[in-house]
């Protein structure tokens, strides 16, 4: 499903060339739940801009479904995220003038489907998440936890193949942080795709795979339960 | 398309935080509201100008003769004839003669009454009306009888609107008064309503000056004004051989002529009220401009959830247009009602036409959408990336 292979992406800043992702070979399959974890400055926020259709990678292939979206342009890119991607955001992300059916209609507005229709599938993603009564509500008028889960109604209306959150609990206190990734799971359970960016291991463990990076390349793949996966890398701790 | 829920959204914006609203709408609410009032006071007068003409007479055309060195001089007689050989081109003549005579009403003396002599078709030439009595006819012409026709403003104070029947000393003769007319523009002492009419025959020898210095025509219709003007000019020509000597005006000629002055200035009136239009839409690019910067955010968001950069343009020349049209509607309702106390105060009518109102509607939105296009364009073009992490 997701294919990166041999991913460069180097950023000029001044004389010197920054190596933000410095090959990445890195396939996830459909079902899976990845947690791509490392510290700030590892690469984990390029690795998911490029795996997010946000961002082109400097040199290296990104196929998605087998769709080659490396090379594709902004708006071809916008329709590829529309597709087959769903974000979850830190900060939820919610436009405030809108009411909640309303903000969670916004994928399937730009992907051009009918009022009628927009409104039924936004409904039954609300329902999804439980929120069904809250769907004329205000954003503002909802709990930390309760918006976090209207963004994932949102992410999900448009039934994209993967759900990528980042820092999805990072905003959230962490009862509300573990509520919010149970449901993570039990969305994967249902056999949804799902990539997570964190920096919190206690949060990466919850997922079935934990993929870390350090300066741009990765130093661990494999499953969540090993000990090798919440061990921070030497080079990193002397840096 | 989102066009529905974009121009929601501004709606929601625009009550949101009125204050702002209102100041963004700010110049367009005053160009739209000046350009309305302009075209309403501009209408106004214009109409009133037209009625004024029309009172007189559209068809009519008026020679004066200036020259009178030469020793030739037109008469009457060749003006009667003028009319009687070209009945295709002119329905009447009447010569006019202004005389410079001592009135009385008893024993009051007329100090600013005008004693004209005219021949029977003045009446209908100048579309004058009679409340009581009759013109005068050809046979008072003829005989040179002593008789009237006087103005509304006489016989109400003088006779109290019933003075068919009374006299009127006029340089020394009674003259009996056989009709009386119905009331024109500006009634009042020294207006058209403060006028005697007599025969012209009669004004002639009082004057003792057989020369008329005007002649009134009536052309068939408005059609035929240019060329009966023309017809008289070749007349007049004719008699006196120098075109300084004599001046014809057609009515229709001076209408169009004050139309066009008046168009004109409007025109320009309407430029100046133009550019605060401009300026208003520069307000609006502005605070588009910081709303752009201030939902930095929702527009990353916006694209990662599939936005294509149109969607992002339309989303805010909507919101600019939207914008621009509220206030241009608010415009509209405050240039009528300045436009309407305006109008009274000055005496006219003022109600803009459907056009005007259409027209300021449809270059306000214009106008918010040609000046909301750099911000929008702005916003589309934005990285994702840069706009989700923007704080």
């Amino acid at each position: 499903m997701i294919e990166l292979k041999d991913l460069y992406k180097l950023y000029h800043m001044g004389d010197t060339v920054v190596r933000a992702l410095d090959g990445i070979d890195l396939t996830i399959d459909e079902g899976e739940f990845v947690a791509i974890v490392g510290q700030s400055g590892s690469g984990k926020s390029t690795c998911m801009n490029i795996i997010g259709c946000l961002d082109v990678p400097t040199s290296g292939t990104y196929k998605l479904n087998g769709i080659d979206v490396s090379t594709m342009d902004d708006d071809t890119q916008a329709v590829i995220r529309n597709k087959f991607l769903g974000f979850v955001f830190q900060q939820y992300n919610l436009i405030p003038k809108l009411n909640v059916v309303e903000n969670v209609e916004l994928p399937l507005l730009y992907a051009g489907i009918s009022a009628a229709e927009r409104r039924q599938k936004a409904l039954r993603a609300l329902e999804r998440v439980g929120l069904l009564d809250k769907a004329k509500n205000r954003p503002n008028q909802l709990s930390g936890g309760q918006q976090q889960r209207v963004s994932i109604a949102r992410a999900l209306a448009g039934d994209p193949a993967v759900i990528l959150a980042d820092e999805p609990t990072g905003a959230l206190d962490s009862r509300t942080g573990r509520e919010v990734i149970a449901f993570l799971q039990e969305l994967n359970r249902d056999g949804r795709t799902i990539v997570l960016i964190t920096h919190d291991n206690s949060i990466a463990v919850k997922a079935k795979r934990i993929v870390r990076l350090a300066d741009g390349k990765i130093v661990y793949d494999g499953p969540a339960d090993e000990r090798r996966a919440v061990e921070i890398p030497r080079e990193e701790e002397d840096a | 398309m989102n066009f529905g829920q974009s121009f929601r959204l501004a709606i929601k914006s625009l009550t949101a935080s009125k204050a702002r609203a209102l100041l963004t709408m700010l110049g367009i609410i005053i160009g739209v509201a000046a350009v309305i009032i302009i075209i309403s006071l501009g209408d106004g007068m214009q109409n009133m100008v037209n009625e004024q003409f029309e009172s007189m007479g559209t068809n009519m055309l008026v020679a004066t003769i200036i020259g009178r060195s030469s020793s030739r001089q037109v008469r009457d007689e060749d003006m009667f004839a003028l009319v009687e050989k070209n009945p295709d081109l002119l329905a009447g003549v009447s010569p006019f003669v202004s005389g410079r005579t001592r009135n009385k009403i008893g024993a009051e003396v007329l100090t600013a009454t005008s004693v004209s002599g005219v021949s029977e078709q003045y009446a209908a030439i100048r579309s004058l009306k009679l409340t009581a009595g009759r013109f005068l006819q050809y046979a008072d012409v003829m005989k040179m009888s002593k008789v009237c026709v006087i103005g509304s403003y006489l016989n109400d104070e003088y006779f109290d609107g019933d003075g068919v029947g009374q006299t009127v000393r006029i340089g020394g003769d009674n003259y009996t008064v056989v009709g009386t007319l119905e009331e024109k523009a500006g009634y009042g002492k020294g207006s058209d309503d403060d006028a005697v009419f007599i025969p012209y025959t009669n004004a002639q020898r009082l004057n003792k000056n057989a020369h008329t210095a005007q002649y009134y025509f009536t052309a068939v219709d408005s059609d035929a004004t240019d060329t009966a003007k023309w017809l008289i000019e070749q007349k007049l020509q004719s008699v006196y051989g120098d075109s300084d000597a004599y001046l014809v005006i057609s009515m229709s000629e001076m209408m169009n002529m004050m139309s066009t002055i008046q168009s004109t200035l409007m025109s320009v009136l309407v430029a100046i009220a133009a550019i605060s239009l401009l300026v208003g839409g520069i307000g609006i690019m502005n605070i588009m401009l910081v709303s752009v910067t201030e939902r930095t955010k929702e527009i990353g968001m916006r694209k990662s959830l599939g936005a294509k950069r149109r969607d992002i343009r339309s989303q805010f020349i909507i919101e600019a247009g939207t914008t621009s049209a509220v206030g241009g509607v608010i415009g509209i309702i405050v240039g009528v009602l300045l436009a309407n106390v305006a109008g009274s105060i000055v005496g006219i009518t003022a109600i803009p036409s459907t056009s005007a109102i259409a027209v300021s509607f449809g270059v306000s939105v214009a106008v918010g959408v040609v000046f909301g296009y750099l911000p929008a364009n702005k916003a589309a073009k934005l990285n994702p990336i840069d706009a989700l992490r923007y704080e």
